[in-house]
């Protein structure tokens, strides 16, 4: 039988939105608030759905050990109390929450192999969240 | 089509331990929640239908019938018990948030009359939830 497991983590950073592609009068009518130069900070939730068959013998999708401590190590030790404009994925790349959702959903698919990843859903405020599950096209945004 | 969710909760105690692993593998395997005192939660239940909307009421489901068949196919059963002996099926299975999940389906699939079960969603705390679709 297969399920849907999914797991909330939270971790905080900053950021400032600046496309170099753009001119200071553009960065500034595109992202507004959030180009002044100093960067702001926000409280991200993070939600990782993987799925997979419940196997019999534990009644278990993936060990939760086993994803806790994979997102530990290589997302929220990564991210969490940094700017995010510092990280080597992000000095080109604006680091909008729809890009830090994409690399999220890279990461936990390039090295997590216990379970099926469904999807990375990253809440920015309690207002906004972003959500990705993969595809064909390249959804990264220069 | 239109998706309507009901939610309910219920707390339980319940342990995990597999009789064919070995008592190290056990501890291993499911760390603290193998304590065979068991320990508890407040479990969320979300339990979505689907249906058209019915011309004449507006309803999708009878809300009052939904809202019925969940106390007495799952709250009865689960609310303040100890999951892994009072629950016949988690006398056999151990009583994972997956395994209550799919036990939660199973339990109301065939009582709901009106409208089709789209989704049960268990929330063992507020960071970890399972969410089943039936058997795929």
């Amino acid at each position: 039988m297969k399920a849907h497991l999914s797991r909330r983590y939270l971790f905080s950073a900053s950021h400032r939105l600046h496309s170099a592609a753009m001119s200071e009068d553009e960065n500034r009518a595109t992202y507004g608030k959030c180009n002044n130069p100093y960067g702001h900070g926000h409280n991200y939730t993070l939600e990782v759905t993987v799925s997979g068959q419940v196997e019999p013998s534990t009644g278990m999708v993936c060990n939760l050990v086993d994803l806790d401590t994979f997102v530990e190590k290589e997302v929220l030790s990564r991210y969490d109390l940094q700017n995010l404009n510092h990280t080597q994925e992000f000095a080109v790349t604006v680091p909008t929450t729809e890009n830090l959702c994409i690399q999220i959903f890279e990461i936990m698919q390039r090295g997590f192999s216990q379970a099926h990843l469904e999807r990375v859903r990253l809440e920015e405020t309690m207002m906004n969240s972003f959500e990705y599950a993969g595809g064909q096209e390249d959804g990264k945004r220069n | 089509m239109v998706y309507l969710t009901r939610k309910a909760e219920f707390s339980a105690s319940h342990y995990y331990n597999n009789p064919d692993f070995s008592v190290e593998e056990n501890r291993r395997i499911f760390g603290k929640c193998n304590n065979p005192n068991g320990h508890g939660h407040n479990y969320t239940l979300e339990v979505t239908v689907k249906g058209e909307v019915d011309s004449r009421s507006g309803f999708v489901v009878d809300l009052k019938q939904l809202k019925e068949v969940m106390h007495r196919e799952v709250l009865d059963a689960m609310d303040h018990r100890f999951l892994n002996k009072e629950v016949p099926e988690f006398v056999t299975k151990i009583p994972t948030t997956e395994n209550i999940a799919i036990a939660v389906w199973q339990r109301l699939e065939p009582k709901l009359k009106q409208a089709q079960l789209h989704r049960v969603r268990v929330y063992e705390t507020p960071d970890l939830f399972v969410d089943f679709y039936g058997e795929e």
